[in-house]
């Protein structure tokens, strides 16, 4: 992997020296060629289908592996994901808190934490890519995983408290890799520490793809969209420079200031699609239609019902990181006596992620119109690529920008500081993450810290400059590749989980744990 | 049976105002106690970075030691010194809810705090703590000029 990162930079800093004699395209280019070619086997590895095919289309066993992670965890703590909604929201809003806690991280806190670091360009161009291949139909298919995936999150964020480091000096750490190493320990099943390293490794590899370059990619695409055409490299020279100043120079006020914007857009956008589709309350009916229509026949999309439901299923993953493993480090922080707490709490965010944020944009994808129907036969026409024909020929995050410009022609703009927010908020979490995992592998230390986080700018020009196609597939594979460590190491775990839960209920029942009343 | 002062301290000169006259105050009651709190300004609802989380812990103490030292420990030495009974108090929270659920919990007799003279639009729209503390007290405040 080191390898593969040192040809990189390297090359990038070759492509850098020539850009005196070359054309500005062709940086982007060379980038993209490298960029490619570099990372095709490690994509290929993730996406490899089922030796077996439905309905002439292969199912990456990526995706199955997810969706049986989430339907086993769901079975298991018996539908926890229902049963425990009204409690958590209860743990959110303070009702069991401790008022002497006051001043340590809350679970609201750690809950928006976490969420400023999923929701972001899933939510707008994911959901379009989703529903740009799979149709209207993946939304079903989105909010069944996103409903899945609730269970996942709420495994794997119990553990992340339960086994996190809590430092000498008041710091906390935790993640994946802490309940891998102590869990297994504890277990007595070996193994632990070489699935710490692996995970460890495929966060880094998604901090640089998920976290970092697919934001920086489909920020410059939204810019270039409303300015007009110029070179990527210039969106990703300016976004490095800000991460730079964030994460190296320590310029909290930047970050707080994103902090602070994040969850105004994210209410901005929310409520202006809820706007666009009261405007348009007689389509609502016909869009749930197709909606199911397309989940069950796939009307006409490239590989037909499983084409939608592997589209629905990976940009749900991508988008809430069930089963992933980053959220139980940003949940790891919080101030509480049991773990679990924070479990009930994180099963939110896979809801209000994709059940409310997603499927919000796929419906004003599909109320819009922009997506072309054959009004003979009533199912989608193709473009050439296998991606349903738009309007306009738009597809990712310009399709987003294109289907709520029919609403409000104002919104594109609106569009794109929330996507250069979104992204910006997303990058700074996958900086975290990654850093996490990083220092694990190479021990803490001012230097080891400055090596990632250099990197970590650096693959923001990448990203920026890299086409769609590579950026997209890369980020995919690295984060769907903590999840197969991830959740071979919930499975191994998930009795302790199911202990804890236990005992917290009968406490919870006799009375032992109570909310606090105010004085 | 004493009287109980609850003093709210800020750091800056208003707050040295409100102990001069709980000094007046406890000279005339005689056995009186009096206990200045300190309120670091914080929201559970407040929007953080992972990296911020994962050293509020640490923070949360360093901000503790620092008004206990900068602020309250000086005070109550003053206090002592001055032959009153006296003990400090540091809380995470909003200034005026704070000191009004740290009265009711001690069971004071009395706030007392000084007109804070900040300006500000924010204050225009939400009112200053000390408004927002003499509108919903359950304990009866003293506001000094």
């Amino acid at each position: 992997m080191k390898l593969a990162f040192s040809t990189l930079t390297a090359a990038l800093t070759l492509a850098a020296t020539s850009v005196a004699a070359q054309e500005v395209k062709t940086i982007d280019q060379t980038v993209n060629e490298i960029f490619a070619s570099s990372t095709g086997w490690f994509v290929n590895a993730i996406f490899a289908p089922l030796p077996f095919q439905i309905n002439g289309a292969a199912f990456p066993w990526i995706v199955m592996w997810l969706v049986v992670g989430a339907t086993i965890f769901t079975l298991y703590f018996g539908f926890i994901q229902f049963r425990a909604f009204a409690h958590s929201i209860s743990l959110v809003k303070g009702d069991y808190s401790d008022p002497n806690d006051a001043g340590e991280v809350s679970h609201f806190q750690a809950l928006a934490t976490a969420l400023s670091g999923t929701v972001g360009l899933g939510n707008i161009a994911g959901v379009a890519v989703a529903v740009g291949i799979g149709g209207p139909g993946a939304t079903f298919w989105m909010i069944l995983a996103g409903l899945l995936g609730m269970a996942s999150k709420f495994t794997e964020c119990t553990l992340g408290v339960k086994y996190r480091n809590e430092y000498p000096d008041g710091t906390v750490s935790g993640g994946p890799m802490y309940y891998m190493s102590k869990g297994f320990a504890e277990r007595g099943i070996p193994g632990g520490k070489i699935m710490a390293v692996l995970f460890s490794v495929f966060c880094i590899l998604g901090a640089f793809g998920g976290g970092n370059m697919f934001q920086a990619n489909q920020a410059h695409a939204q810019i270039s969209g409303v300015v007009g055409e110029y070179p990527g490299w210039i969106t990703g020279l300016v976004f490095a420079a800000v991460v730079y100043a964030v994460i190296i120079g320590g310029i909290k006020s930047i970050a707080r200031v994103t902090e602070k914007v994040v969850p105004f857009m994210g209410i901005l956008y929310v409520g202006t699609a809820l706007v666009i589709l009261l405007i348009n309350y007689q389509h609502i009916g016909w869009a749930f239609g197709q909606i199911f229509a397309g989940a069950f026949t796939g009307l006409g999309v490239a590989g037909g019902l499983v084409g939608a439901l592997i589209q629905g299923f990976k940009r749900a993953a991508f988008s809430n990181e069930a089963g992933v493993g980053s959220a139980a480090i940003a949940h790891s922080a919080v101030r509480t006596k049991e773990p679990i707490t924070e479990g009930f709490v994180s099963l939110l965010e896979p809801f209000i992620d994709t059940v409310v944020i997603c499927t919000m944009t796929a419906l004003v994808i599909t109320i819009s119109g922009v997506q072309l129907i054959d009004p003979e036969t009533g199912r989608f026409i193709l473009a050439e690529n296998g991606m349903i024909a738009t309007t306009g020929d738009v597809q990712g995050v310009a399709l987003t920008s294109a289907a709520f410009a029919s609403g409000f022609s104002w919104f594109p703009y609106v569009l794109v500081i929330a996507v250069v927010l979104f992204a910006f908020s997303t990058m700074i979490s996958w900086s975290y993450y990654g850093l996490k995992a990083w220092t694990y592998l190479f021990g803490e230390g001012k230097t080891t810290e400055l090596v990632f986080k250099l990197i970590f700018c650096v693959f923001v020009v990448i990203g920026a400059a890299a086409s769609l196609g590579p950026v997209i597939d890369f980020s995919d594979a690295a984060i769907f590749a903590m999840a197969v460590v991830n959740i071979s190491a919930l499975y191994v775990l998930m009795p302790i989980v199911k202990k804890e839960l236990n005992s917290y209920q009968s406490r919870l029942k006799s009375g032992e744990i109570r909310k606090f009343v105010k004085a | 049976m004493s009287a109980k002062l609850v003093i709210g301290l800020d750091g800056s000169g208003s707050g040295g105002r409100a102990l001069d006259y709980a000094k007046k105050m406890a000279k005339l009651i005689g056995a009186c106690e009096i206990i200045p709190v300190h309120v670091i300004e914080w929201s559970p609802y407040s929007f953080q970075t992972p990296e911020e989380n994962a050293e509020r812990h640490k923070r949360r103490e360093e901000e503790i030691h620092l008004a206990q030292d900068r602020i309250l420990e000086p005070a109550v030495k003053q206090l002592e010194k001055d032959g009153f009974k006296a003990r400090g108090i540091v809380k995470h929270g909003h200034v005026a809810d704070i000191l009004d659920e740290v009265a009711v919990e001690e069971n004071a007799d009395q706030i007392i705090v000084a007109r804070t003279s900040e300006g500000g639009l924010a204050q225009r729209i939400f009112g200053s703590s000390t408004s927002n503390l003499v509108m919903h007290a359950r304990v009866p405040v003293t506001v000094v000029i």
